[in-house]
């Protein structure tokens, strides 16, 4: 069985409007309008242990809806969720044990603290045995380089210092499934780095079961061996990022170098760009295959290298978008 | 933008806010209406068994202690968070770029700070205490109306003066906040001996009378008791010409106090380029 | 598992101290302002007193035992709820009540495990020199009853002001604009729990003992402690039980909280 069960989940809000201005103000005194908003109409995926997801979707789509429902904090409308046995929202306490959280833009630390204490308070808080407490933390520590700051109080560290931190303290209790919700937001490249490393790591050697949502392509292309696409409360795509991208768009993509700028031409090519020397070009391969265009173009044009490229992964979910008609 | 539009523009955003914020608004009236009616029962217990001739009838504090509650937003005990946010970050020395006047600019924006939300908020109560109360056959909560025309005309010179001291008084507060520390511990203690001394806990008069000679010669006397005992008559038409000249004396020093040491650290300011 | 979360509410609190002293200067200012901000009511009542002499049938010494007590108690309750106090602004504002939610613990230890908000030394430093004044003055032998009875008081009182608190962040799920409101029962309680509920009039005496049990959490107990008959008749039996209101009350809060407010709060997200 699926460690993470996710069926039919739907969730409506009411929204109160507000018209804006001060005439919209004095007009609100008298009578207040609402609308109801689905923010998930039917949401259905199965997570196994050790699988490390992206999912991905615009503002709005629903992915933090159903992060918060997954990780308890909502109650949805319909529709059913168990993960590890246990319905989140029902078993609370029980469930967070397994589950670590970590939110981009918002601390778990307390931050006129050290880190360390921070720490330790989270050890008192999911009463974390002592001598289990000094392993992993020991352990987590060491990976994520954390010893020189452990006496700094949170306020004093940088953002991806903080980061760090932050992933060490969601981690502390040993959760079998982490929920990461924009990791890398803000960060500098460094600390991107460090953080992917770090996931991976931890998805590999611990089988903890990630999922993770971001707006930063590299995350996902780095890390996710499924991405989960969401957009209208509804999912759009659930595969491997090679299986979306077979679905969306047959072109492939060519960088040319040539020895010097000439006016390119060729058939069954479109030119998308040209720079000097340097070309971006499409094809078809259902029309011609790579191999026979390669030759053709080495064959005819003056070539200093050729680079087979996939097509960057924020076209592929816009086109995704705009073939569902989402907004993004 | 000279003094009168960040006047305007400050006034017109306090009552949107105010709009947008009704029930907030309602809540904080009704917090009024309710700590009013304590005060005037608390009174009502401490007459009840008085004999002797007290220097304020009952229903002269009555109406006091609803004024109070109507114009308590006129007190000096805050401060306007956009000057209080520039002196604490230093960046008061850029303002001496602009060609104004810097007291006069701060001036309008407490002005705004001060009126904006009273106005707003007296009307209601002055509507309950005055006319609902009364008409509900409750005439010994109610606010009476001034002694005569007259005094209501002088009511409202005194009024006046009133909100230039509280204004005037409020800049010092601003200022204050140069000295960092001391100055906010200041700020912090301030405002409870401005809020006695005013009258608003207990009418001044009340006080013991060997304390009457200070409390008369002290400058928060003007804030509050001086208009409010006009109004209801305690202090006589006749009579009232001296505490008004008061409340415009006090209002000159601190002014004048407060330009004094505004430009005092502002130089200061400079010469250590900060 | 009880005796677990005592712990674990005793290492939040001396976490919150630590990080309060961190900032002595705005904690030394904070407190000085409000031992300023709530020493002029003491000077209103006794201006008030010398101006009188006598406010019915009560002197200023007792007046000044309802009033230690009640701003004591209140002080106590307000160090430690300020996880409640500030909840609309601490955690439904910017959505940290979402990290609540993630912890293994009750959301009821983890509140008021916010803070200890040492700065309410202020007030309490305040009231405990005006109750000392009143033991004093009015030279009572004590009982062992009457000091179970002082007790008694600010225990209740404790837990009434917490409870109001409590309602006050559940009505926060909903909407931090109508709170104010919830002042008039705080600090609008404290201003009239100050005197003793007597003086007042009959059908405000009434809503704060039967609709908001006020004057069974102050006035009542505080005549036990005093000795003397209750003008309003009531008999020392029922001073000594009324009090248990206090904790009642505390009680029905928390239910409401948890039961209604959280229930809303995750079925709405925000």
């Amino acid at each position: 069985m699926s460690q993470i069960v996710v069926e039919s989940l739907e969730k409506r809000f009411q929204v109160a409007e507000r018209s804006p201005g001060f005439v919209g103000a004095l007009s609100g005194v008298f009578r207040r309008r609402y609308r109801t908003v689905d923010a998930l109409a039917g949401v259905d995926f199965r997570i196994d242990a050790g699988e490390l997801v992206g999912y991905i979707g615009p503002n709005g789509a629903g992915k933090s809806t159903t992060i918060k429902i997954l990780s308890g904090i909502l109650t949805p409308s319909a529709g059913r969720c168990e993960i590890e046995g246990l319905v989140p929202w029902q078993d609370r306490k029980a469930h967070v044990r397994n589950i670590g959280v970590v939110f981009g833009q918002r601390t778990q630390l307390w931050w006129d603290l050290p880190v360390i204490e921070s720490f330790e308070l989270l050890r008192d808080i999911y009463r974390i045995p002592p001598s289990q407490y000094r392993t992993s933390s020991r352990e987590l520590i060491d990976i994520m380089d954390l010893a020189p700051l452990l006496d700094t109080p949170v306020r004093q560290l940088s953002l991806g210092q903080r980061m760090r931190c932050d992933l060490v303290a969601s981690l502390l209790h040993q959760p079998s499934i982490l929920f990461l919700d924009e990791p890398t937001i803000g960060l500098d490249a460094i600390s991107k780095l460090a953080v992917r490393e770090f996931v991976k790591t931890l998805n590999r050697e611990r089988r903890v079961t990630v999922i993770l949502t971001t707006h930063d392509m590299d995350d996902i292309e780095a890390l996710c061996d499924r991405i989960v696409v969401i957009g209208g409360g509804r999912i759009l795509s659930d595969g491997t990022l090679a299986s979306l991208r077979a679905k969306l768009r047959s072109e492939r993509r060519i960088k040319l170098e040539l020895l010097e700028p000439v006016a390119f031409d060729s058939p069954d090519v479109r030119v998308i760009s040209a720079e000097g020397a340097t070309l971006h070009l499409a094809f078809d391969p259902s029309v011609i295959t790579t191999a026979s265009l390669i030759k053709n173009i080495a064959e005819s044009w003056p070539v200093k290298d050729i680079f087979i490229e996939n097509p960057p992964i924020e076209e592929l979910i816009a086109q995704l978008y705009a073939a569902n008609r989402v907004n993004a | 933008m000279n003094a009168v539009g960040a006047y305007v523009a400050i006034v017109s955003a306090r009552y949107r806010t105010l709009l947008q914020y009704r029930a907030a608004a309602f809540a904080g009236f009704m917090t009024q209406v309710f700590w009013g009616a304590i005060k005037i029962m608390v009174f009502f217990a401490f007459y009840a068994v008085s004999r002797e001739a007290q220097p304020m009838s009952l229903a002269q504090v009555v109406s006091y202690v609803w004024l109070g509650q109507a114009l308590l937003g006129m007190l000096p005990w805050n401060m306007d968070k956009e000057i209080e946010q520039l002196i604490r970050e230093g960046a008061v020395s850029y303002e001496l770029v602009r060609p104004l006047d810097l007291y006069a600019f701060w001036f309008a924006r407490t002005i705004a700070l001060r009126t904006a939300t009273t106005t707003l908020r007296s009307i209601p109560m002055v509507l309950l205490a005055g006319v609902v109360l009364p008409l509900a056959g409750q005439a010994q909560w109610a606010l009476l109306p001034p002694e005569s025309l007259t005094a209501f005309c002088v009511f409202l010179v005194s009024l006046f003066w009133a909100l230039m001291l509280a204004c005037a008084f409020t800049m010092l507060m601003h200022v204050f906040l140069v000295w960092t520390i001391s100055g906010e511990g200041l700020n912090r203690v301030m405002p409870s001996f401005t809020i006695v001394f005013s009258g608003m806990i207990v009418p001044l008069p009340l006080f013991p009378d060997w304390l009457q000679p200070f409390l008369n010669l002290q400058p928060f006397r003007g804030l509050v008791d001086v208009p409010f005992r006009i109004y209801t008559g305690s202090i006589p038409v006749a009579d009232a010409w001296p505490d008004i000249v008061h409340q415009v004396i006090w209002t000159v020093i601190f002014v004048a106090y407060g330009r004094w040491l505004l430009q005092r650290s502002l130089t200061r300011l400079v010469v250590q380029g900060g | 598992m009880r005796g677990h979360g005592l712990g674990l509410y005793w290492r939040l609190i001396l976490a919150s101290m630590t990080s309060q002293m961190q900032y002595k200067a705005s904690f030394i200012l904070s407190s000085l302002g409000q031992f300023a901000a709530t020493a002029v009511e003491i000077a209103g009542v006794w201006a008030l007193f010398s101006r009188f002499g006598n406010l019915e049938h009560w002197n200023i010494a007792e007046v000044c035992m309802f009033y230690g007590l009640v701003n004591v108690s209140f002080a106590i309750s307000d160090a430690i709820g300020t996880g409640f106090d500030q909840f609309g602004a601490l955690y439904v504002k910017t959505g940290h009540f979402d990290r609540l939610l993630l912890r293994p613990r009750s959301i009821f230890l983890q509140l008021i495990g916010h803070e200890f908000a040492l700065r309410r030394v202020g007030r309490f430093s305040q009231g405990l020199a005006v109750l000392a004044w009143s033991i004093v003055t009015l030279e009572i032998d004590f009982t062992a009853y009457q000091v179970f009875m002082m007790l008694v008081t600010i225990v209740t009182s404790v837990c009434f002001f917490l409870g109001l608190f409590i309602l006050q962040a559940t009505l926060s799920f909903w909407s931090v604009e109508t709170l104010e409101i919830m002042n008039t029962l705080t600090y609008g309680g404290v201003e009239c729990a100050q005197y003793p509920m007597a003086i007042y009039e009959g059908w405000f005496r009434r809503i704060f003992t039967f609709v908001i049990p006020l004057a069974c959490i102050s006035y009542f107990p505080v005549i036990a402690v005093l000795g003397i008959d209750d003008p309003l008749g009531s008999s020392r039996l029922f001073q000594t039980l009324v009090p248990l209101s206090g904790p009642l009350f505390l009680g029905i809060s928390i239910v409401l909280f948890q039961r209604v407010g959280v229930r809303h709060y995750t079925s709405t997200g925000s």
